[in-house]
């Protein structure tokens, strides 16, 4: 089977400044990433905050400019951005990004920017479009009366379930969210992940679901990349992964989460503070903050390579032995 | 022992809306309290009152007492001792506590100053420790940055030195961790029961995060709607908890072990303060509402076991069916 979504060796540099006056050093919030996302299939990307994952969204998407590297959609490669060829391949990929409100229009009615990708996209007549309206409507859970309604006037879940549904509108096969549900109350995250996994069962939809909620991760994906400084540093099915974690920032991101029930002491707290992403450490970007590191660490940078079956880490030490000593 | 903080019946309205419907809660010297529930519930507003930090548009009453001293229509110079000396707060919302265009230094002998008279080079020396207390790398070549040039955790760890400088006997920490990553929050949820512990400093910690909650804190208030609606040990309500709101805001939460099933939302959302349902005001929401609830508002009962319980129906006690069994299982997994 052909993947819905290959990138290759994706790189973002931005010239950002440092300080106040300082001068631009150049950030690569991208560095190198190779990804596959097949039909049907959700792939979750997780990672520190400023480790690269909403522009590693958007870089999917053509949405921002790779520097290098290629993404391709459907086994052709991606048009370039804003011309008529993408423009019209948007129809076939959408995203959905953390603060509905932002993303939705105060002045429309939900039911007109639920129609709207419809307009776009030239998909049916008045009447279908009409029809399509009340069918994604009822998918993820509004009330036919609500499609008068305004923006402010529906709670933080309802409103990206506008989101979503205008999202679906065109029936894309590609869906990215960026922190869908961070902005929501436990209970109606779940109200919203689960229509998520409804969309998930119904067709064969792929989706890149990027958050730092690990638990939410687990729950809805099937595979699951972490990122560390702008680099894919493990990835592999959500199950084993979250079992049996082989690099040791995923057992730390992994032991972080607050379970009730597991005691604070038990944990591996990191030490240390986030790398600068304009000083990059050298070797593995990881060694600084890392209790394994060894010389290796520090001068040779680790290649992603295959620790299990179906899971792949870049760690010089994440063999079996170095991997249960730490845990 | 004698209560640090007592709050009673304290009522808040805004624009002749009641969002807090009569809160009585208590802090123990050195104790750990939690506070949580959905967005909207008044977990802020309960201290912002309090703390007399409510703009003059909001009406409060009830009594909130301090040790001796009465906080209760106490006139402003009074509450601003109060503040930042025996109760420090840190905000929800960071940018609002460290003020952007002076230098962290600065900012940390200036409350220093005005809560323990420190000047000079006792107040630098003073500051420097609290920077290193908090974890800040290298406090001496970072005492004359601003904040921006400090991470989003630093600046948390800063806001928490900044609350210190006061050697408070109550840190009220509203959402501490919530705009920050899983590996950065567990560094402060660790810092701040480190704090407690070497300080014997009372902390009220308020979160929507109940694993968090579990983790920092001996003991849970959950509010809904204004108003408390159940109450006891972490122990207690984590292991099986009565009121079916805190049975369904466990139930929603994924699990990071287990198998991997739908979620079980609580149907529904908040109702609007200016709407409130009849009854019991989580009624609307209720799997277990009984028509009784639709009219009687339920009060906040003291339970057999110490906890405290406002619903007609809640989940049987512990022990009773197998009820223990699948709360059990419902929160541990
Ligand atoms: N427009 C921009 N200009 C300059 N630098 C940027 C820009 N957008 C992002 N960056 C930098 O690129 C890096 C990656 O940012 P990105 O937003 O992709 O991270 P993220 O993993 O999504 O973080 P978060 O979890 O906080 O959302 C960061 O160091 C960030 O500061
Ligand atoms: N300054 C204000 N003016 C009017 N209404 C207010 C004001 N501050 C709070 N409220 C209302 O009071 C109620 C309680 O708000 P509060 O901020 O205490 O909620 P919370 O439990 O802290 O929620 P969150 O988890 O979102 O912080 C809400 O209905 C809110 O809209
Ligand atoms: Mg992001
Ligand atoms: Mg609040």
């Amino acid at each position: 089977m052909t993947a819905l979504l290959e990138a290759t060796d994706l790189v973002r540099v931005y010239t950002g400044r440092q300080g106040l006056f300082g001068k631009a050093a150049p950030v690569r919030a991208v560095d190198g990433v190779s990804l596959r996302v097949m039909p049907g299939e959700t792939l979750g990307i997780v990672g520190e905050s400023g480790s690269g994952k909403s522009t590693l969204g958007r870089m999917l998407l053509g949405v921002d400019p790779a520097q290098g590297g290629t993404v391709r959609f459907g086994g052709t490669p991606m048009p370039e951005r804003a011309t008529p060829a993408w423009r019209a391949l948007r129809a076939r990929m959408q995203m959905v990004f953390q603060d509905p409100l932002a993303a939705l229009d105060r002045r429309l009615t939900i039911a007109a920017q639920i129609r709207e990708p419809l307009e776009i996209h030239r998909i049916g007549d008045a009447r279908a479009r009409a029809a399509r309206v009340g069918e994604l409507m009822q998918a993820v859970g509004l009330r036919p009366d609500q499609a008068g309604r305004y923006p402010h006037e529906l709670s933080g879940g309802q409103r990206q379930r506008v989101v979503i549904a205008r999202a679906l509108a065109s029936g894309p096969e590609l869906l990215v969210c960026d922190e869908p549900v961070s902005a929501l109350d436990v209970s109606i995250q779940a109200q919203v992940v689960n229509l998520l996994r409804e969309l998930q069962r119904e067709g064969r939809r792929s989706m890149v679901f990027i958050s730092h909620d690990l638990k939410v991760v687990r729950n809805l994906c099937d595979r699951v990349a972490v990122m560390y400084l702008g680099r894919i540093v493990e990835e592999g099915p959500s199950e084993l992964l979250f079992a049996r974690p082989r690099h040791p920032y995923t057992r730390a991101l992994i032991s972080s989460v607050p379970e009730p029930g597991r005691p604070l002491d038990g944990r591996v707290i990191l030490q240390g503070e986030p790398p600068n992403p304009a000083k990059r450490p050298s070797g593995c970007a990881f060694h600084p903050r890392c209790a394994l590191a060894t010389d290796v660490c520090r001068n040779t940078v680790p290649e992603l390579r295959q620790t299990d079956p179906e899971q792949t880490a870049a760690c010089h030490h994440a063999d079996g032995t170095a991997a249960s000593r730490a845990a | 022992m004698a209560n640090l903080v007592e709050i009673r019946d304290l009522r808040v309205a805004f624009d002749g809306v009641p969002v807090l419907h009569g809160v009585d809660l208590e802090v123990a010297p050195g104790e750990a309290l939690g506070l949580v529930g959905e967005s909207g519930c008044g977990k802020s507003v309960t201290w912002l009152a309090a703390l007399g930090l409510l703009p003059s548009k909001a009406s409060v009453t009830g009594r909130v007492q301090l040790g001796e001293t009465d906080l209760t229509g106490a006139p402003q110079s009074a509450l601003e001792t109060v503040r930042g000396g025996r109760i420090a707060m840190i905000f929800q919302d960071p940018s609002s506590a460290l003020n952007p265009v002076l230098k962290i230094g600065r900012q940390l002998c200036e409350a220093l100053r005005l809560h323990r008279g420190l000047t000079g080079a006792a107040a630098k020396t003073e500051a420097l420790r609290l920077m290193d207390l908090v974890g800040i790398p290298d406090a001496r070549g970072r005492f004359r940055l601003y904040p921006h040039e400090f991470s989003g955790g630093q600046c948390q760890r800063l806001m928490i030195a900044m609350a210190l400088a006061g050697e408070p006997d109550l840190l009220i920490a509203d959402e501490p961790t919530t705009a920050l990553d899983a590996t950065i929050q567990a560094q402060i949820l660790d810092l701040l029961a480190r704090l407690r512990a070497e300080m014997n400093m009372a902390t009220v910690f308020i979160s929507h995060d109940l694993g968090a909650v579990a983790q920092v804190c001996e003991r849970v208030c959950v509010m809904y709607a204004g108003r408390i609606v159940e109450q006891g040990s972490v122990g207690q309500l984590f292991e099986h908890p009565r009121h079916p709101y805190t049975r369904g805001l466990f139930d929603a939460l994924p699990r990071l072990f287990g198998p991997r099933t739908a979620l079980v939302p609580i149907p529904g959302t908040v109702p609007d303060p200016r709407n409130l349902p009849g009854g019991c005001a989580f009624q609307p929401r209720c799997a277990h509402a009984q028509p009784f609830c639709q009219s009687a508002l339920p009060d906040l009962l003291p339970q057999r076991d110490g906890r405290k319980l406002a619903c007609a129906y809640p989940l049987p006690e512990r022990g009773q069916g197998g009820e223990r069994q699948a709360a059990r299982e419902g929160v541990f997994q």
